[in-house]
C-alpha cells in the first residue's frame, strides 16, 4: 500500500468587529443578556430591508488586501435559502458565485475566495445532548444573528494537522493586525472548519473529502484532523472508502461524529438577492484598503530575523500577538545598545515567565512600562547589575511596576564592582570548602559549583557569575 | 357632507387650505362613507385623521395591507399574519403623513398581492362598484374599489405585475405603477422583490402626481430605492403635439375582448386629434413576459414568504409537535391555495439543477424584454396597449383556471419586467362578452424610466380629452 498524503483545506468564518450589524443598525455584542440587540430588521419582521453596512465592506476589503486577493469590481449578494430557527428571514444573505475577493495567498498556502455574509442567531438547545435531535426545548439568542462575517476558503495546499494549526494561527495573527475582528476561538468570532482527505502520495486526484466542524481552538483544530485524517487511513488500508460528509467534533474525547443527513440534505436554492444592488468598491476605498494595512505579521516576522538577528522560533512568539510585537520593537528601540536579539529573549523568555507567573496578563498591558524594560536589560548588559538581581527587578516591575534604578537602589542590587571586595568573599568561600577545593584543583570543573553558590549566598546573588568563576580559577590554579 | 365627497383630492387640499372646508368634517365625511363599505374592501378603518398639514393636508388615503402600519394589524391579506401589529411604519405611508395625509383603513387585498381577482384574499373576495357579482381586480382590489366606490378619496396599492394598473382598469380609476425604485419598498411586505413597486390609485391624473410626488425619493433604508430626479409637479399639458406612441406590433394576434378593443382604438384616435403619432413597434419578446414572470416572481415569493415560520409573529399551529411539525402545520394552514401554488412553483425553479432552465432563462427573457423596450423609446415616447385584455369579469368565473387568471396580466408584466412606469387611465366602457351592463375600460400607457412627469403629462392631456364621466351606479349595476 502507498503511502497516503494528507490534503487538507481550511473555511474560516471571521466575525468582523463593526459597531453595527451587516444589514442593520443593531449594536454587536458578546455576552450581553439575550435579544436586546435586536429589530425589526434582524428579527426578520414582514416587510424589512437590509442596507449594506459600510464598515463591514471596508474591513473585508482589508482582508482581502491582506491576503493579496483580487477584488471583484462587481460582486453579488445571494440568498442561500434554509429552514432553521437561528435564520429568522430563512434565508442567509451570503455571496455565491460573485465572491468580494479570489485568487490571494497568506505565506505557502493559497486563497481560494473571500466574501461577505451575515451570521446566524445563535440556539441554545436544552437536555443532554446539546444537539436539536432528543432537546425538549431550544432557545434562540438573536444578538449574534446579523453580524457582518467574512469567510475565507483555502486552497487544499495543507499537508499535515501540524500545517493547518500552524498556518491558521498565522491567519489569525493576520487578521488581528488589521484591527477587524476579535479572532477569539473560544467565543467564536474566529472559527475553522476543515475539508480533510488523503490521497496516495505524489497523486494529483484529490480523494473524497469529509467536512470537519466544532473545534474551537487550535489544538483541537489540529487533533481533529489528525482523528480524520488516522480514520480515514485505517479505512481506506482496510479496503473501504471515505463518504463524503460532515462530522462534528466532540472536544470532551477528541471523538468524530456525523451529523444527522436530515440537517444536512440542503438544496440551497440560491439567486441573487433582489434587495441589494451589486457591491462595485471604489478606487479610492480599494486604495484605502492598500494604504491602511499594517506591516504584516509575515513581513514582520522576515525584519525581525534578517535586520534584527531575532531567532526565528523568538520571533515567531513576538509577531503571534501584534500588541507583544509592538512592545518588543518600544523596548528595542529603548534600549539603546543593546542587541534587538538579547531584548526578544527578554520579551518572550523572562518576561513572559514572570507575567504568567503574576495572572498571564500580555506584555503590552502589564505594568512593566517598555522603556523600564529596556533599562533592566541594558543594566543586566553592561554588568551593572546581575542577571539572577535582574530577575529580581522583573518581579518587582511586574507587581508594582515603576523605575528599575530606583528599585536596584532600594533593594541593594547594584553589582560588586570591587573586585578587592569580590576576591576576600571568594578567598573565604575557597577556605570554607576545602573539599570542593581540591576537587577542582584536581580538574573536576563540576566542583567548582559548590564554591560560586557560597559566593553567590554570601553577595545575595550581586556578584557577576562569570568574573566568580574567573577568580576562584585564579586563586586555585585550576 | 355628500358635496365633499365629490371634490378630487387636489381641489380638497385647495379647499382646506382656503378654510372653505373643515379638515374635521372633510374626515369625517371620508369616514361615514368608508363604513357604508358594502364591497368587503376595507379590513380596518381608522377613528381619527385628517390633522394634517402639507401638500396633502387634511386628506384621508386608503392603503393597501401590504404596507406595514406602526400598532395597527397588517396582515397582507393573508390568515398567517392575522393580529401581526408591525413595529414600524412603512416609508410610503411615512412620507403621506409627512405630507398631511392620513390613513383612512387598510384595504382587502389578495394573499401577499398574488392574485388578479382579489379572491384570493384570506378575508373573503372584494366586490366590484359597478357590479358586486364581478371583481375589482387584484391584487390591489380594496384600493382600487374605495375609490371607484366612492369609499375613499385616494388611496395607495402595489404592482408586481399589474397590482395597481388592472384593478385601476377594472375598477374605472387612474393606477400608477411608477419606475422601479422611485418610492422606498421599506415596510412593504415583500412578494416579488425585484418587481413590486408602490404607486396611487386615484380618480384622476392629477391626484395621482400628488401622491406620487409625497411618496417617491430615495430611502437609505431601501438599497434599490433612487427616487425621481427633479421630483414631480401636477401635469398641465393639454395636447400631445409631437408625442410618438407605438403600438406593440403583437397586440393584434391576441385575445382581446371585442368592446376593450373598441375603446382602445377610440382611444388612438383621440391621441391623434390631440397631435401625437401613432406607429406600430416591434416588441417581440413581451409575449414571453407572462411565462418569465411566472417563474421570477414566485421564485422570489417562494424566499420572501419562507420566513412565515410561526415563531416570531402572526399566527402559530402544530406546537405539539416538533420543529418542523410546527413549521408545516404553521404554513398549510396559514397560506391559501394561490400562495402554496407559487411557492410551490417558485421552489421548483430555484432548486438545484433546474435552476438555469427556469430561473435563468426567465431573468435572459426579461433582459430582452427590457432591450425591446429600449429599442421602442429609441423612436418613440410612449407604449400604449389595453390595460386588461378584458372587463371586470364574474366572481369565481377564473378561479379554477389559473392560466386563464394570469392571462389577465398579460399586457402589464412587460412593464414590470423592464422595471418602467406605466399608468392605467379610464378610456370609455364596454359590454363585457356575454353581455350585461357597460363596465370600465383602462388604457394603458408606459414610458421610459423615470420619465413619470411626461407619462403624467401626457395622461393628463389625454384624460381631458377623453372626459371619463361614468361612475358605479350610473347603470344598472352597483
Amino acid at each position: 500500500m502507498a503511502e497516503l498524503e494528507a490534503v487538507i483545506g481550511l473555511e474560516i468564518h471571521v466575525q468582523l468587529s463593526t459597531r453595527t450589524k451587516m444589514f442593520c443598525g443593531c449594536e454587536l455584542s458578546f455576552g450581553d443578556e439575550p435579544n436586546v440587540h435586536t429589530c425589526p430588521v434582524c428579527l426578520a419582521h414582514p416587510g424589512v430591508l437590509p442596507v449594506p453596512n459600510e464598515e463591514a465592506i471596508r474591513y473585508a476589503l482589508k482582508i482581502a488586501a491582506a491576503l493579496e486577493c483580487e477584488v471583484a469590481p462587481r460582486s453579488i449578494f445571494h440568498r442561500k435559502n434554509y429552514f432553521y430557527p437561528d435564520n429568522p428571514k430563512a434565508y442567509q444573505i451570503s455571496q455565491y458565485d460573485l465572491p468580494l475577493a479570489v485568487n490571494g495567498r497568506l505565506g505557502e498556502i493559497r486563497i481560494h475566495r473571500a466574501h461577505l455574509e451575515e451570521d446566524a442567531a445563535k440556539t441554545i438547545h436544552l437536555g443532554e445532548s446539546g444537539r436539536i435531535h432528543g432537546s425538549g426545548a431550544s432557545l434562540v439568542d438573536f444578538n449574534r444573528g446579523g453580524t457582518p462575517l467574512v469567510e475565507i476558503v483555502t486552497e487544499p495546499d495543507l499537508r499535515s494537522a501540524a500545517e493547518a494549526a500552524t498556518w491558521a494561527r498565522l491567519l489569525r495573527t493576520t487578521v488581528r493586525q488589521l484591527g477587524v475582528s476579535d479572532v477569539n476561538m473560544e467565543e467564536g468570532s474566529l472559527r475553522v472548519d476543515a475539508n480533510v482527505s488523503v490521497r496516495a502520495a505524489g497523486s494529483e486526484r484529490l480523494g473524497t473529502k469529509t467536512e470537519l466542524k466544532n473545534m474551537n481552538s487550535f489544538r483541537f483544530l489540529e487533533r481533529g484532523i489528525e482523528a480524520e485524517l488516522a480514520r480515514q487511513r485505517e479505512l481506506i488500508g482496510a479496503g473501504g472508502t471515505v463518504v463524503q460528509e460532515t462530522l462534528h467534533f466532540h472536544p470532551e474525547d477528541g471523538s468524530l461524529t456525523p451529523l444527522r443527513s436530515k440537517e444536512e440534505a440542503h438544496d440551497y436554492r440560491y439567486f441573487p438577492e433582489p434587495d441589494l444592488v451589486p457591491l462595485a468598491p471604489t478606487e479610492a476605498m480599494l486604495r484605502e484598503a492598500r494604504e491602511s494595512l499594517p506591516e504584516l505579521p509575515e513581513a514582520r516576522l522576515r525584519r525581525y530575523g534578517e535586520e534584527m538577528g531575532v531567532a526565528e522560533d523568538v520571533a515567531t512568539v513576538l509577531v503571534a500577538d501584534p500588541d507583544t510585537a509592538d512592545y518588543f520593537e518600544r523596548v528595542a528601540a529603548a534600549a539603546g545598545g543593546v542587541e534587538p536579539r538579547v531584548v526578544a529573549n527578554w520579551v518572550t523568555g523572562e518576561l513572559a515567565a514572570a507575567l504568567r507567573g503574576d495572572g498571564g496578563e500580555s506584555a503590552a498591558a502589564s505594568k512593566v512600562e517598555p522603556e523600564a524594560l529596556a533599562t533592566l536589560v541594558a543594566m543586566v548588559q553592561e554588568k551593572k547589575i546581575s542577571h539572577g538581581s535582574g530577575k529580581a527587578v522583573l518581579a518587582a516591575l511586574v507587581a508594582e511596576g515603576g523605575d528599575p534604578l530606583a528599585i536596584v537602589e532600594r533593594e541593594g542590587l547594584a553589582q560588586i564592582s570591587d573586585s578587592g571586595e569580590l576576591e576576600s568573599i571568594v578567598a573565604a568561600a575557597v577556605d570554607a570548602n576545602p573539599d570542593a577545593a581540591e576537587q577542582v584543583r584536581a580538574g573536576n570543573q563540576k566542583a567548582i559549583g559548590a564554591i560560586v553558590g557560597a559566593v553567590m549566598k554570601e553577595t545575595k546573588g550581586r556578584a557577576d557569575g562569570g568574573e566568580v568563576n574567573r577568580l576562584i580559577r585564579a586563586k586555585l590554579g585550576a | 357632507m355628500g358635496e365633499l365627497l365629490e371634490l378630487s383630492v387636489a381641489q380638497a387640499v385647495a379647499r382646506i387650505e382656503a378654510g372653505e372646508v373643515s379638515r374635521g368634517e372633510y374626515f369625517a365625511a371620508w369616514r361615514q362613507a368608508a363604513a357604508g363599505d358594502e364591497l368587503n374592501a376595507y379590513l380596518w378603518r381608522a377613528e381619527e385623521g385628517g390633522e394634517g398639514e402639507g401638500a396633502l393636508g387634511g386628506i384621508p388615503v386608503a392603503v393597501k395591507d401590504l404596507f406595514c402600519t406602526d400598532g395597527v394589524e397588517t396582515t397582507a391579506g393573508s390568515r398567517i399574519l392575522e393580529g401581526h401589529r408591525p413595529l414600524y411604519t412603512a416609508t410610503a405611508v411615512r412620507k403621506l403623513a409627512e405630507a398631511g395625509a392620513s390613513v383612512l383603513g387598510k384595504t382587502n387585498m389578495d394573499e401577499f398581492a398574488m392574485g388578479s381577482s382579489n379572491e384570493n384574499s384570506a378575508y373573503g373576495p372584494v366586490l366590484n362598484p359597478w357590479d358586486r357579482e364581478r371583481v375589482p381586480g387584484g391584487s390591489s382590489g380594496g384600493s382600487a374599489a374605495v375609490v371607484g366606490g366612492r369609499l375613499a378619496p385616494c388611496a395607495i396599492g402595489t404592482d408586481t405585475g399589474g397590482s395597481i394598473r388592472q384593478p385601476a382598469a377594472l375598477c374605472g380609476i387612474v393606477g400608477l405603477k411608477p419606475t422601479y425604485g422611485a418610492i422606498s419598498r421599506y415596510g412593504m411586505i415583500a412578494f416579488a422583490s425585484s418587481l413590486d413597486q408602490c404607486g396611487p390609485l386615484t380618480r384622476d391624473v392629477t391626484d395621482a402626481a400628488l401622491l406620487l410626488a409625497a411618496m417617491q425619493g430615495r430611502d437609505p433604508c431601501d438599497s434599490t430605492s433612487v427616487g425621481i430626479e427633479g421630483g414631480v409637479e401636477a401635469p398641465r399639458r393639454e395636447d400631445l403635439a409631437g408625442l410618438r406612441f407605438a403600438v406593440p406590433a403583437e397586440l393584434a394576434h391576441d385575445a382581446i375582448e371585442p368592446g376593450v378593443r373598441e375603446v382602445f382604438e377610440a382611444t388612438l384616435k383621440r391621441i391623434e386629434e390631440l397631435g401625437g403619432e401613432i406607429a406600430e413597434a416591434p416588441l417581440p419578446h413581451a409575449e414571453h413576459g407572462i411565462s418569465a414572470y411566472y417563474v421570477i416572481a414566485p421564485a422570489e415569493a417562494s424566499s420572501n414568504l419562507a420566513r412565515y415560520d410561526g415563531v416570531r409573529y402572526g399566527i402559530r399551529k402544530g406546537e405539539a409537535g416538533d420543529l418542523i411539525e410546527m413549521y408545516e402545520t404553521t404554513r398549510a394552514e396559514g397560506f391559501g391555495e394561490e400562495v402554496k401554488r407559487r411557492i410551490m412553483l417558485g421552489t421548483y425553479a430555484l432548486s438545484s439543477g433546474y435552476y438555469e432552465a427556469y430561473y435563468g432563462r426567465a431573468q435572459k427573457v426579461r433582459t430582452k424584454i427590457a432591450e425591446d423596450y429600449a429599442a421602442a423609446f429609441a423612436r418613440f415616447d410612449f407604449v400604449v396597449t389595453p390595460t386588461s385584455p378584458s372587463v371586470a369579469f364574474r366572481l369565481g368565473e377564473k378561479t379554477d383556471d389559473p392560466l386563464a387568471m394570469y392571462m389577465n396580466d398579460f399586457f402589464t408584466v412587460p412593464m414590470s419586467l423592464a422595471g418602467i412606469p406605466a399608468i392605467s387611465i379610464p378610456a370609455g366602457l364596454a359590454t363585457p362578452n356575454g353581455g350585461g351592463p357597460e363596465l370600465p375600460v383602462g388604457f394603458q400607457i408606459a414610458a421610459p424610466a423615470f420619465a413619470e412627469q411626461r407619462l403624467l403629462d401626457a395622461a393628463y392631456a389625454l384624460e381631458r380629452a377623453i372626459g371619463f364621466e361614468a361612475r358605479p351606479g350610473d347603470g344598472a349595476g352597483g
